[in-house]
This record gives C-alpha cells, structure tokens and sequence, in this order.
C-alpha cells in the first residue's frame, strides 16, 4: 500500500538527511520525496510517498514525530486531495516523427519546451497514471532521459494540514 | 525580570550555561580544539572528571545521571575524541538516559574541508541522539543549551549531541540566558487521556490474574512510590526489566523478581498465564518477550508510555495511554479498585516456592550469587553498577535491591566496559553512598585504564571482578548451543589484576576461598580508597534460569552447574 504523507519541519540546516536517515535506519521504503520552503518561510514541507502496511505507517509517522525538527505529520491517504507531479521527458525526435510526438503530447496536455534536430523535451504534469501513460507512449521513440519530482499534494477545500 | 546581558567569550558562555544548568560535575578529555573551553574551566566551579579515554566520558555521565535522575554531561575534542565517544552515546540512547555531549570542532570555515581531527560527528550521532546541534553562531550557544538540556531531560529522555566549531568559542557575545525554551514542534505528553485511564483502571479492578510488568520509565520518571500504591490496592504482582529493577522493593511480598531471558521462573510463568498485562515505562524488548507471538497470549494488555512510538511497536496493545509514568500512575491510583487476585496471587506464591532462584553451593569454589549475597550482606544500600555478561545477571537475580537508581546497568546495547566509567558517574554524583561496579574478568579489560581516573581524582568505588577466565556469557551460550566448542572466549591468565590495581595506586585484594569473600568486601567499604577485588569463581558457572533466544518465555532451562 502507498501513502502520502504531508511533513511540515523547521526550514533548517541538516532536517532532511534527518528524515532520510530515519527511512534507511528503519527499513522503510520511499517510493518518492519532493521538498520545499511553504508560504512560512521557517517552514518546508516534504511530500513524502512511503510503501507499506498500517503498522508501518503507524510506526513512520510516529517516529517522524519524534525527530525535533518535525513539526506535523499529515497522511493524506485517506484524505480528498489534489495531487501532482512533474516530469520533463527528453526523447528521441528528428522531422519524421516530431509531430507525431506533438500530438500525443497534446492529448495530455504537456508542453515542448525544447526542440533540437534530433530531440524533444517534454514537461508534462499529472498525477502518476498519467506520466505513466505518456511515458509508455513516449517509449517506442526512444527516451534518452527523464526526471521527476515526485509528488505534491494538497487537500482540497479550505483545510489545510 | 529583566536579565542583563554581559560580554563574554563563546568558551566562558558554555561554561555559564552549565552553571545555569545546575551542573557540578562534567567528565571529559581536552584536545586542540577545545583548548578555549578548558581554559574556561580552568578557573570555573565546575568539577571536571578528567577521565582516561572519552567513551569513559560518555558512560561516567550516564552513570551519574542514572543515579541523580540530572543530565549527565560529558566533553570531548573535535574528531578522534569525539567518535570516541559513540558507543557511550548510543550506550544512553538505547536506555533512554539523559545526558548532554559536548565536542570540539574545527573552525566553521574549515568544515568540510577534512581539516585535521575533523569527523562529522552530528552525522555519525544522528541516529543516537535524541537530538544534535553544529553550532553555526556563537549567540545561539546560550538558546541550544537550554534546550539540549530541555530535550535531553523531557518526554522520553535520551542523550543530545552539541559541536561546536572552534572559532566561536573565542568569539565575544552578549551573554542571555533564557528563561524558557521554545520549541514548536517538541511537546511531549505528560497527562494521560483521562477516559483511557478509566478504562484502564475498570479494567484492572476486575482482573483475576494481572501482573504489572515495570519499565525504565518507572524509574526515569521516579514513579516507584506510585508502582508500590497500585500494586498494594490492586493486590497485584509486579515484575520488573533489568533497567528497572530497583523500582520495586526485592522483598515486597508482591515482587516476583524480573521477567524475560533471565527472569524468574514464576515472573515468567505469571506473564504467560495472565489476563491483564500492565506495562508501565517498558517497550517489549525481545529479552524479555522471547517469541513475540506467545507473549501473554491470553492477556489485554494495558501500556504506559511517554513515547508514542513505543504503543504497539512490538505488540498489539489494547489500552494505550501515553503519558509520564508517574502522573498517569498517580491518576490511576484515583480509580482503581482492589482487583480480585487472592487466588491468583496464592498461585503465585505456589510458584514461588516450587521454582526459586537457586544455585547449588559449590564445595571449596566461590559461586558468584554466593559473592552477590554477601555484598548485600555487608552493604545492603550499596548502588551495583555492572558491566556487560554473566556476572551482570547474577547482580541482578541475587541483589535485593530496596530503591531505584541502585542497580545500574547497560541493558538495550549491552555494552561491555561501560560499568567501571559509570560508576564513577555514579561515585561523584552520590558520594555517600558504597558504589560497587560487579565487573567479568573479560569487561574489565575494556576500561581498566580508568583506574588512573579513580586514584588521581580520589573517587574511591570497589570493583567486583568476577573472575572466570572466561567471556562467560559467551562461553555459555558455546556450551549449550554451539556443542561446547569454546572458540575465542577463553581470556584465562589475561593479567595479574591485584598487581595492575597496585600499579595505578589503587588497593588490590584477591579472594580464591569462599571463606575470604566476606573479609574482603568489608576491607574493600573500610578501606575508602578505590579497590578491586579479584574473586576467583567458579569457571564454568551458568546463568539460570535461561529462556534460549527465540522460545516462548516458558519455556525455561535449568543450568545450575552441580560441585
Ligand atoms: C546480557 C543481557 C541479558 C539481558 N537479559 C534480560 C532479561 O532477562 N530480562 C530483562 O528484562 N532484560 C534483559 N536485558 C535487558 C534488555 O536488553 C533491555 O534493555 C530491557 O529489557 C529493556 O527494559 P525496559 O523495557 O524497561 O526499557 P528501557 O530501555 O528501560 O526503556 C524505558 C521505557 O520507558 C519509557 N519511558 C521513559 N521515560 C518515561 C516516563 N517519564 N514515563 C513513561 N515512560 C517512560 C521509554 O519510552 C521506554 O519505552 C538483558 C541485557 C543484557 C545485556
Ligand atoms: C563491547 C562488547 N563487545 C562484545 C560483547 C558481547 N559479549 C556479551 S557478554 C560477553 C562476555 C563478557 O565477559 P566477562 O566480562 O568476563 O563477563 P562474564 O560473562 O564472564 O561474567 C561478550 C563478549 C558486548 N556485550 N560488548
Ligand atoms: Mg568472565
């Protein structure tokens, strides 16, 4: 089972090899982790996407809360959320194809932003399915490089964490 | 009230936070990049323990912070002095001791540059500390003292790290001490959820067969009087882990003794057979659990615990309350009611008396429990600090300990050397009391060097060589588990210890007679000088009862050896 965690920690020197640490040294697994600085700028939230049973998540966020500097943990599993995620694709593209690859890449509504004679970038924003699928379409030209930056999320409505 | 701030250098502030702190006694070992720090002690009221190698350090202020229930604090230069002291660190962290580390480090500039003695302590001591600090800004040295004192002593309580780079510690501040710590996202839970203390207490006011089984926490959170009020209105049994034993009188009719691999046999049995499990400061560790899936099969079980992490970590709970130990027992107290346990409780007197701790005498050989007893005997307020093995089991089973901080003792990581240090600890924060480190022939050898310490500094504590030539415990387990074959734990004739005692300056006895036992544990109190007796034992003596790694914890070995 995945889960979405929301981890709001103080904006400080060394917090995010703490919460590394913490995965490694107790054997979970992170299938994703994306950072940054909140609207209070003390504050970064992760996004952390953690595999594992509700025993396990249990024991993952108690002992998240027990690290100083984090401040909150939120499962947004079981919460209605909107959920994202980037990815920028590099593929293979020369004047055969490239429109080809134009329009899968419109039917999902990612973007080019590079175009170079024999490639194309392509920066596509979705929640995970959908990078799967157009990586899967993507595919068969030939993907020289992908990179992602795992997921984010928020609750819907006026809530917050 | 208004503070006036004063000038002063980052070195002098430490030292001033210490005072704040309450601290009298710090045990440490200089080096370059803390030359600051001790020039500030120099003419500091502060007592500085000047140990022999910085893991002494380490354990000296956990021992003084088991037996004062005060933060323990410990310094260290930069590098070589401050990996020295992990194992000391992680000693305290796996028993959630509170002490303090402080370590030199190079010039903020130069971090991270491999500069001479550099190591990136806060990184090699992230997972065994509660907390860490790189000190970044000298102004920031008073605000991370009080709270590495706050953390360290609060909630769950655990060893915090400070590094601190060289060059602040000659920088000038304005000295500010804060009243308070803030801290946003720290808040541990002191209180108990109220409906789940009634809930606990309906619970336990019905039980027929309930035992309480006590934890460290009892004693971090000096909750003994209150173990002892619920216990007699309940009427109901308590067995303690070894970091716990003290918690409870040895003597008091409702104490079955401690529980697990070497437990009594009939705490063992009382656990398995109850209805109700009363954990209170415990975390299930597995030698005391054995095979987790037999635990007390049939029982609820109800967990007291500061540490929300601790509940149904390693087994399932069905009433946890998270809270301190002795406010939420104090709470309890209010709502329980005598339980009816008479035959429980005659059951257990039955077990008892059918399976007591025993050994069989030895004719001419000195038998360890034999020396134990009569260290009570002769000292029955002694505090026992131990190290690491079979003698440590054998202080444990055989002491009748009357109050807790008495019986000291490295349990979660089981570190061999860590005895002798720690009751130096143990020695400068409770000099009135007869400080006894029951050390093996095999642990000794991993700190003896501090002997230098105890003659120099005059901390005059008896160590209790339990000499069997073997690294006994080991050995036991080869015995029965490994077809006897004895590989690499036999340690006899490692060296003469009466003369090494006598070539550091200190008092050396040596005890080969059971009829010589007595004469000299009492020449050893009377002496007032640091002794070490070297008892030779019996060589192949086993621990007993045994419950072997992984089995059901009844399922229980007899291994007294016959002479
Ligand atoms: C050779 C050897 C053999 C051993 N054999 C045995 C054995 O037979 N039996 C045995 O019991 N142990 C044995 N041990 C020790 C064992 O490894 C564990 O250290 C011990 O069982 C843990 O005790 P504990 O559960 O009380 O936990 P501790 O480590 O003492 O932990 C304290 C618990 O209390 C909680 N706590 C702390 N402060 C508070 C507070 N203020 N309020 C509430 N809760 C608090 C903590 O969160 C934690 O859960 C042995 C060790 C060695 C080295
Ligand atoms: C630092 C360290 N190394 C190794 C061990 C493993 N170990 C546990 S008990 C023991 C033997 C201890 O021998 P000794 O001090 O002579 O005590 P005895 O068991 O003989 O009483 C060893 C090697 C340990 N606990 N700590
Ligand atoms: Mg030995």
């Amino acid at each position: 089972m995945k889960h979405t965690l929301a981890v709001l920690v103080e904006n400080r020197y060394g917090v995010l090899s703490r919460v590394a640490g913490l995965f490694a040294r107790r054997g979970y697994n992170i299938d994703s982790l994306a950072v940054g600085v909140t609207e209070d700028p003390t504050i970064s939230r992760m996004t952390i996407v953690v595999r594992g049973d509700d025993l396990v998540l249990e024991q993952v966020t108690k002992q998240l809360n027990k690290l100083i500097d984090v401040i909150r943990v939120t499962d947004l599993g079981s919460e209605d959320t909107v959920e994202r995620e980037l990815a920028l694709i590099k593929v293979n593209a020369d004047v055969n194809n490239r429109s080809e690859i134009m329009q899968i890449a419109d039917i999902f509504r990612a973007k080019i932003i590079d175009v170079a004679s024999k490639s194309m970038v392509i920066e596509v924003t979705g929640d995970e399915n959908k990078i799967k699928a157009i990586e899967q379409l993507l595919k068969p030209f030939g993907i020289k490089e992908m990179v992602r930056t795992g997921k984010i999320a928020l609750r819907r409505g006026s809530k917050s964490v | 009230m208004t503070e006036q701030t004063e000038k002063m250098t980052g070195a002098r502030a430490l030292i001033e936070c210490l005072y704040r702190e309450g601290v009298d006694t710090i045990f440490g070992y200089p080096g370059g990049q803390v030359l600051p720090i001790y020039d500030a002690l120099y003419d500091s009221k502060i007592r500085h323990v000047l140990v022999r190698h910085e893991q002494s350090a380490a354990h000296a202020a956990d021992g003084y912070a088991r037996a004062t229930g005060k933060v323990g604090v410990c310094l260290a230069t930069s590098g070589p002095g401050a990996t020295n002291l992990v194992t000391g660190i992680a000693t305290a962290y796996m028993d959630s001791i509170p002490i303090v580390a402080l370590t030199g480090q190079v010039p903020l500039s130069m971090i991270g540059n491999d500069a001479f003695q550099e190591a990136n302590i806060t990184g090699i001591t992230l997972p065994i500390t509660k907390h860490n600090y790189l000190l970044q800004d000298a102004n920031d040295i008073p605000r991370i003292m009080k709270e590495a004192f706050h953390i360290a002593s609060t909630g769950r309580p655990g060893p915090v790290l400070i590094d601190i780079p060289k060059d602040l510690t000659t920088e000038l501040i304005d000295f500010y001490y804060p009243e308070k710590v803030k801290l946003r996202s720290y808040n541990p839970t002191y209180e108990g959820n109220i409906q789940q203390i009634k809930k606990a207490a309906e619970e336990i006011s019905k039980s027929y067969k309930p035992v309480i089984y006590a934890g460290g926490g009892v004693i971090s959170s000096n909750a003994s009087e209150y173990l002892r009020a619920l216990a007699e209105k309940v009427q109901v049994p308590v067995t303690t882990t070894l970091t716990a034993m003290g918690a409870f009188p040895v003597d008091h009719p409702l104490f079955i003794g401690m529980l697990g691999m070497h437990g009594t046999k009939y705490a063992n049995y009382a656990i398995q057979e109850s209805d109700l499990v009363i954990a209170v400061g415990a975390r299930f560790d597995d030698r005391v659990t054995g095979k987790i899936k037999s635990f007390a099969a049939n029982a609820k079980i109800i967990h007291i615990d500061v540490d929300p992490a601790e509940i149904s970590k390693n087994v399932r709970v069905d009433i946890p309350i998270v809270g301190n130990a002795k406010k939420v027992l104090e709470d309890l107290l209010k709502y329980v009611e005598k339980a009816p346990t008479e035959e429980w409780l005659k059951r257990i007197a039955h077990w008892k008396k059918s399976y007591p701790l025993h050994y069989i005498d030895g004719s001419g050989s000195i038998k360890p429990q034999y020396i134990i007893e009569q260290i009570h005997d002769a000292c029955k307020d002694a505090i026992i600090v131990t190290e690491v093995g079979q003698h440590q089991m054998w202080a444990a089973q055989y002491f009748k300990f009357s109050e807790p901080r008495t019986f000291i003792s490295s349990g979660g990581l089981g570190t061999m050397g860590f005895g002798f240090p720690a009751s130096l600890g143990v020695k400068m924060g409770k000099p009135d009391r007869v400080v006894f480190d029951i050390s093996g022939d095999g642990s000794f050898q991993m700190s003896s060097q501090e002997l230098a310490t105890a003659v120099q500094e005059n901390i005059p504590v008896i160590i209790a060589i339990f000499n069997n030539g073997y690294l006994g415990m080991v050995r036991q387990w080869q015995e029965l588990f490994f077809d006897k074959r004895y590989s690499y734990t036999c340690i006899r004739d490692s060296v003469d210890f009466v003369k090494l005692a006598e070539a550091y300056g200190a008092l050396g006895l040596r005890v080969k007679q059971p009829s010589e036992v007595r004469p000299a544990i009492e020449q050893a109190i009377a002496s007032g000088r640091p002794t070490l007796i070297d008892f030779w034992i019996e060589c192949e003596e086993n621990v007993s009862p045994m419950v072997p790694a992984g089995a059901a914890i009844n399922e229980i070995l007899d291994l007294e050896r016959k002479k």
